[in-house]
């Protein structure tokens, strides 16, 4: 039987040593009973067989802030009616005892309960909280590193071990509901929790600020445009490119300069590392299982940065989709690897223009066209050449469009010896390179170094296949 | 010293194991569909599948899916299913 009222107490408090001698008077009279739970010494109080606490189960349970504590309602449900500190008036009109305490001090404020120490907070959580995810104990000379490459859960480099703290620390990164479902997973279509993806993002290395952009990212894949079950199928290179946009990518300290798409920054390597892991972990989506990828390329362990959104006279990626430079937002693109545009001479936008045209012909294959979609990655040197001539981004893009063309007979099979090429229908037709849509421009970089680079999309771009997703960030944790 | 305890980053399934559907006795009579994934060459490769099932009795149905990128539309898979009695799907490339 459950008593009415109970009583929580730590020795090492002075105020509950203070009250000490009212326990055994509240355990006779109260109505109901008392049950006396002590968060650090079984022994205490003398006289009254106390509960040990010591877990805090109890305390963590109904929110225990001071010691003592009195509550009315039994163990389970005692959350309502309390009374905190020692106030005698106070504690004699909650017990109805009129003379509860006579001779002692009329007032004195408690302690902090056990529950309130530094990190305590998580370390509970973890231990008494309901997960929804299965907990996996490990058998004491286990290894944790060794044991998540046992079970299959990495991308071959070392995780971080999911354990019930840093799960809670990653989900506090964020104001939704750990058990509120963001869709499912392809390939397997496994609907997928909050906290499946803060366990998989925790794995990744993620800090708990980065999980907002880790889960706009998942949403920006789950969006049937983006395609993301046929892009994990395919024999081609590609893999979900992740480039965010706005003040979120600053407050996450994300790398948008010197080396932005090489290694170093915590950011932009895990929040698109826990996107392959949620894809791998939960959707099931294993290189060599339904992964076949000929050859994959490096940006599938993670392929993420934020835009260099330093010029105002710049719009980013974000804007060209529709947004505002305030917002905060990913957008997802299926991309290869990485090709080099070296131009060190041009100091005009019009020659600059024309190697960029040379260099983006021969994404995929030089004699392809109309078959895939592709990023230009433009460096703040060559930002300044065409800043210098007055050139904006709508013009380079328009004179990309332009050059972007040619007759069909250049590039049909077997032209110029290669029997690689367009089909022999095509005779007769200009052709372009890219789809209506289907060349974005970015602009990152070093300050110094006279380099693009494109990233070359899947060979299956647009309605039949991938288009990029661009998603808010929605909220920017707590 | 005390264990660790990890959450499982995983779906948490157990592959269900399908019974194989009854096989076809013989083709003769028998309605077999072909999809089409929409791949190139998908078209002659099942041509030629087709004019071997002919030979052997069978009428033939051809489907094709919208696009290789993405699974087959719930309602073409359960025309065939309605349609036919065996299905052959060409991967092609």
């Amino acid at each position: 039987m459950t008593a009415r009222h109970a009583l929580v107490v730590k020795k090492d408090c002075p105020t509950c040593a203070l009250i000490a001698p009212v326990i055994p008077v509240l355990a006779e009279r109260l109505d109901g009973g008392l049950a006396v739970y002590v968060q650090d010494d079984p022994a205490f109080p003398e006289n009254v067989a106390a509960i040990d606490d010591r877990e805090l189960a109890f305390s963590w349970r109904n929110e225990i802030e001071v010691v003592p504590t009195l509550l009315r309602g039994g163990e389970d449900d005692a959350g309502n009616a309390r009374v905190i500190g020692w106030d005698r008036a106070q504690w004699r009109e909650f017990t109805g005892i009129a003379d509860l305490g006579e001779g002692l001090a009329p007032f004195r404020p408690g302690c902090g309960s056990r529950t309130l120490e530094p990190g305590m907070a998580e370390r509970l959580a973890a231990r008494h909280a309901a997960f929804g995810a299965r907990r996996i104990e490990l058998a004491v000379a286990e290894d944790e590193l060794e044991a998540c490459f046992e079970r299959g859960w990495t991308d071959g480099l070392p995780v971080v071990p999911p354990t019930p703290e840093r799960v809670i620390r990653m989900l506090a990164g964020s104001e939704r509901d750990a058990g509120e479902i963001i869709g499912e997973i392809p390939p397997d279509r496994v609907p997928c929790t909050i906290e499946k993806l803060a366990i998989n993002a925790v794995m990744a290395g993620c800090k708990p600020e980065y999980f907002p952009l880790v889960t706009a990212a998942v949403e920006a894949a789950l969006d049937d445009r983006f395609c993301m079950h046929g892009l994990l199928c395919t024999t081609y290179f590609s893999s979900p490119v992740v480039i965010v946009n706005g003040p979120a990518a600053q407050r996450a300290g994300m790398n948008s300069g010197v080396n932005a798409l090489g290694q170093g920054n915590r950011a932009n390597a895990t929040i698109g590392r826990a996107l392959q892991l949620l894809i791998r972990n939960v959707g099931g989506g294993v290189p060599g299982g339904i992964d076949r990828a000929t050859l994959g390329n490096p940006g599938k362990y993670t392929y993420c940065f934020a835009e260099d959104e330093s010029d105002p006279d710049w719009p980013s990626l974000a804007m060209d989709r529709g947004f505002k430079r305030e917002d905060s937002v990913v957008s997802l693109f299926a991309g290869e690897g990485l090709q080099a545009i070296v131009d060190q001479q041009s100091r005009t936008p019009e020659s600059l223009a024309g190697s960029f045209t040379a260099s983006l012909r021969a994404v995929a294959h030089y004699k392809w066209f109309g078959a895939c979609d592709a990023i230009l990655v433009v460096s703040p040197e060559h930002r300044r050449v065409l800043r210098g001539a007055g050139w904006s981004k709508s013009d380079l893009r328009r004179a990309l469009h332009e050059r972007l063309r040619v007759p069909a007979e250049a590039v049909l099979r077997g032209a110029d010896g290669v029997a690689e090429g367009m089909p022999e229908a095509l005779r007769g037709k200009t052709l372009r390179k890219f789809r209506d849509g289907g060349l974005h421009v970015v602009s990152l970089g070093g300050t110094a170094g006279m380099f693009s680079a494109i990233i070359g999309g899947w060979v299956a771009a647009g309605e039949r296949g991938s288009q990029m997703v661009s998603r808010a960030v929605r909220d920017h944790g707590t | 010293m005390t264990s660790t305890s990890l959450l499982d980053p995983t779906a948490e399934l157990r592959p269900v194991a399908r019974q194989l559907t009854p096989r076809l006795e013989r083709l003769a009579g028998a309605t077999v569909g072909l999809l089409d994934i929409s791949k190139p060459r998908g078209r002659e490769f099942l041509d030629e599948v087709e004019s071997l099932l002919a030979e052997a009795g069978a009428a033939v149905k051809r489907y094709s899916k919208p696009t290789f990128t993405r699974v087959a539309p719930i309602a073409l898979m359960q025309q065939i299913g309605a349609e036919c009695d065996a299905v052959v799907e060409a991967l092609a490339d």
